[in-house]
């Protein structure tokens, strides 16, 4: 079962928010394809009547008590940010201007 | 006078809490160990010294002035560079953090300050965990002090090799799929996963969150024992931390240390050797089972029929969480930003350009096969069917411990391998997990002890597996099998390591 094309590979590619060059392209959808085709295996043993696991051991969610914690120093927070202005961080402009 | 970098972190904290030494002493002596032989074996991407040595001074005033102190105080250790520590820089092996300082500690490293264990430095690591022999970090390779052409497994290969060349008595490693195990297999050293929650996870730098799971790298099973129980634990900060107190580890391996384990049911797990397994790794797990034998030990074998779907399981389930918890990594709040060369500079374009520039091969790959595998119209047949295999592992695992109160398996089918051999085999290099990756998708606990050195003169390790919350089981079993392996070498298996030659 051959599955992932090159092309497969740019659309998830473009999913991930990964840029990728020719090369890697190239190199990834052959890899991909073998690792893809190793794992489907899986399949074999996964029949209907067998539920699923999620979680290693069962689990519920917690709350703690809504109560005001010290939050992070917010400079240090920002000293680690690739741009910050007026105790923000600065982003590149979100929507494209057609 | 002693080597204090020769000592078990037990014998050392004795010597400290005698007054023989001083932890000044002890951690001095580490961070010169640590430039004698950095050059060659590039465990640490970040040595912390002068703040090592003030948290010791502070341990020793302490101390002398009558305080009643952690027994593993003024002890020094590494750090796992996948740990965030407040104040030093925390890459996980990434070119797209390179530089970032966290703003706060992990629960780990809040441990570690208040019991007041000097921290060496950060050690290095496969690309946010990904990998077997730690050739994927993006700041070169760590060697193996065995022999420095081969790999120190991974992806906590920094953390095994600093801890197997006496840089460090104690590290700390987080297991996904073996990258505490593994490591400890192929570099003669000591390490434990704990049951998935038993030691907190606030402050880990996430890879896949059903499967993580941080924990002890050291040189003796004791000590592993102490710092399991310093790290384990509840942790409220950490909603999948498990409330309950941890069982009494330290207990279980000075129990298992007088080497009797009568009334032990010791199962062996089919699947988990024979082809596949080098002769030699083989022969030492044989070698082992008949010690555990004449210490009174049952042994049974034990089928696991759906162990050998794990690696498939493993290879979607990973993945997959991983292409969630990297989407944080998008250029605008912390590590690397990288700019489109042409078109307009929007913040999804950046995204795009930052992640392509600062994310490693293996990463990427991961990435792309965990996208692959949620998208729309395959999650059925890929994600769904390994969350239904990993159902069949846990029964197998719960009808195996109705026979055996532990399983042994080798560690890793083989020994150290050398650097470059499987960089350009993805799947070869998977395979690597083979025997560590059923423990994370159930959960369960495991441990690698050193049991011999292969025919190539390598290490060899023993993997022991015990029901989740049991990891005092990991201990006594351990530790006897360390006490009557020893008996038998007349030394650990860490003095036959060829000395490292020493930059003065």
């Amino acid at each position: 079962m051959s599955t992932i094309s090159r092309d497969e590979v740019a659309r998830v590619a473009g999913l991930a928010r990964i840029d990728l060059t020719p090369a890697e392209l190239d190199r990834l959808a052959g890899e991909l394809d073998h690792i893809v085709d190793a794992v489907a295996r899986v399949s074999e043993v996964a029949t209907p009547d067998v539920p699923a696991t999620s979680h290693p051991l069962p689990m519920t969610n917690v709350f703690r008590e809504d109560v005001p914690e010290p939050t992070l120093d917010v400079d240090e927070i920002l000293a680690g940010a690739p741009a910050a202005e007026q105790g923000r961080f600065l982003v590149p402009q979100i929507l494209e201007e057609d | 006078m002693t080597d204090l970098t020769r000592l078990s972190a037990a014998d050392l904290a004795g010597r400290l809490a005698t007054g023989e030494v001083s932890s000044v002493e002890a951690t001095q002596a580490h961070l010169d160990r640590i430039a004698a032989v950095e050059p060659a074996v590039h465990a640490f991407l970040h040595v912390n010294g002068e703040d090592a040595l003030a948290t010791a001074r502070d341990v020793d005033a302490r101390r002398a002035a009558g305080e009643d102190l952690h027994v593993l105080a003024g002890v020094p250790i590494a750090v796992k560079d996948i740990v965030v520590t407040r104040g030093m820089p925390t890459t996980a092996g990434s070119r797209i953090l390179e530089g970032w300082v966290p703003p706060y500690d992990a629960t780990i490293t809040t441990r570690l300050r208040e019991a007041g264990l000097p921290i060496l430095g950060k050690t290095n690591m496969d690309e946010f965990a990904m990998g077997s022999s730690t050739e994927h970090s993006a700041y070169g390779n760590t060697h193996n002090p065995w022999d420095l052409d081969r790999i120190p497994g991974g992806s906590g290969g920094g953390s095994a090799a600093a801890v197997a060349a006496y840089e460090a008595p104690l590290a700390i490693g987080t297991d996904t799929g073996g990258s505490i195990r593994q490591p400890g297999a192929v570099t003669g050293t000591v390490g434990v996963k704990p049951t998935y929650g038993g030691v907190s996870r606030y402050g880990l730098i996430a890879l896949a969150s059903s499967l993580d799971q941080a924990g002890p790298v050291t040189r003796t099973v004791l000590d592993s024992a102490l710092l399991h129980e310093l790290i384990g634990g509840h942790d409220p900060r950490d909603s999948t931390s498990i409330p309950e107190p941890l069982p009494a580890l330290v207990d279980a391996a000075r129990r298992g240390a007088t080497g009797d384990l009568s009334g032990v049911r010791v199962g062996v797990v089919t699947e988990l050797g024979g082809e596949g397994y080098q002769a030699g790794v083989r022969a030492r797990f044989e070698e082992s089972l008949e010690l555990l034998r004449g210490a009174g030990a049952e042994i049974v074998e034990v089928s696991c029929p759906h162990f050998t779907y794990a690696l498939g399981a493993y290879y979607l389930i990973l993945p997959s969480e991983a292409s969630s918890n990297l989407a944080k990594f998008d250029g605008m709040r912390f590590g690397l930003r990288v700019e489109p060369t042409e078109g307009p500079v929007t913040a999804e374009r950046v995204m795009g350009a930052t992640r392509g520039a600062g994310f490693g091969d293996e990463v990427k790959r991961r990435i792309i096969l965990g996208t692959y595998a949620l998208s729309a119209g395959y999650y059925d047949a890929y994600y769904g069917s390994a969350q239904k295999v990993r159902t069949l592992i846990q029964r197998d695992f719960a009808a195996a411990f109705e026979r055996a109160d532990v399983l042994v398996s080798p560690t890793a089918p083989t020994t150290a391998f050398r650097l470059g051999e499987k960089l350009d085999d993805p799947l070869a290099m998977y395979l690597n997990d083979v025997a560590t990756i059923p423990a994370n998708l159930a959960g369960v606990p495991g441990m690698s002890v050193p049991n011999g050195l292969s025919d190539d003169g390598l290490p060899v390790g023993l993997q022991i597996l015990a029901p989740a919350k049991a990891d005092d089981r990991l201990y006594r079993v351990g530790a006897a099998l360390e006490s009557l392996l020893e008996n038998t070498w007349g030394a650990p298996l860490l003095s036959r390591a060829p000395e490292l030659e020493v930059v003065t």
